[in-house]
């Protein structure tokens, strides 16, 4: 048999974008919002999370998706305020993708839902690379990690709707020069809105609860 | 294991290609990495090796084409390709940085029987 050679050039992650697709369109047929939230292991996503659920849970019909490696202490930690949470475990992945996601959606009672916040695996490289089918994304970056974050993790930053700058509560313990980050952020994407805030004093925090308001309007 | 998802989507599409082209082998891969994706060549060619085992692509060697992270100046309009993680334009100076190449993870081409 004779060797031919095919033209091709399909995106490898064309399937994975496509799921996302559908779950975005499941999503805007039922009029919710949902907001992937990435970041590294342990710059606040739960903490920030359940805070929000706090403020907001009068005024929206909120549920939380949790991805992580292993574990459910996330989810149990949503679940113990009444809010539905489902938990996806990668199984020691590194992300979630789209087929994940659709299992969890079908797994919620989306009549009853208005905003769901996905909390993505503790990660700032491979999450950025897959849509999931949310609406925003929101990367936070806590004070401790550093500054230099989104010159060495570019990509993640330049799919953020917003940038949250966690735990400004020991901004003085840390080198993170504040003032200069914004322009950091505006040069790699200048449509992202930057956040500061301290999810645990709650500083800053009603710029977010704000801005999640505007999206849901 | 970043590359474990990607190796099983890349063999997917490959695999569906090759049926649509009715091959009953696929010999070659010509894949095209951005260098944003971080995707290893030693990883991609673990995984392919046990994934692929039991399909047509068994045995299909797959020749990388690298793209470097491409970069715009805002200011100037200058393209150059990223080093060291800078992000400021070499002619300008300019610190405000589109990044516009690098983030490529396709196949281009297959080599079928």
């Amino acid at each position: 048999m004779t060797a031919r050679i095919l033209t091709i050039k399909e995106n490898i992650l064309g399937a994975n974008s496509e799921k996302a697709e559908i779950n975005r369109k499941l999503l805007d047929s039922r009029h919710i919002q949902m907001i992937n939230i990435m970041s590294s292991p342990g710059s606040g996503k739960t903490s920030l999370i359940l805070r929000t659920i706090d403020r907001l849970r009068d005024k929206f019909r909120i549920a939380v998706i949790e991805g992580d490696i292993a574990s459910s202490i996330d989810a149990d930690k949503i679940t113990q305020q009444n809010i539905p949470a489902i938990q996806i475990n990668t199984g020691g992945g590194c992300h979630l993708d789209a087929q994940m996601i659709r299992k969890a959606l079908d797994a919620l009672d989306l009549d009853r839902i208005d905003l769901i916040f996905l909390e993505n695996v503790g990660n700032l490289v491979c999450p950025a690379d897959f849509d999931l089918g949310a609406h925003k994304n929101v990367v936070i970056l806590s004070i401790p990690e550093g500054d230099d974050k989104p010159h060495k993790y570019p990509i993640m930053f330049v799919e953020a709707d917003v940038v949250l700058v966690n735990k400004i509560d020991v901004l003085p313990y840390f080198d993170f020069k504040l003032d200069t980050f914004p322009e950091i952020i505006s040069g790699l994407n200048p449509s992202a809105r930057i956040l500061s805030v301290s999810a645990k004093t709650g500083e800053g925090m009603d710029g977010w609860f704000s801005w999640i308001e505007e999206t849901l309007a | 294991m970043h590359e474990q998802s990607i190796v099983s989507s890349l063999l997917t599409l490959a695999l569906e290609n090759a049926e649509k082209a009715n091959a009953r082998k696929i010999v070659g891969i010509n894949l095209v990495v951005g260098d944003y994706t971080g995707v290893l060549e030693d990883a991609v060619n673990f995984y392919f090796g046990f994934l692929s085992k039991d399909t047509i692509a068994a045995g299909a060697k797959i020749i990388y084409t690298h793209v470097a992270g491409q970069l715009r100046c805002r200011d100037c309009d200058f393209l150059f390709p990223l080093q060291k993680h800078e992000y400021h334009c070499p002619k300008c100076d300019g610190r405000r940085v589109e990044i516009v190449g690098g983030r490529e993870l396709y196949i281009e081409t297959m080599e079928v029987e």
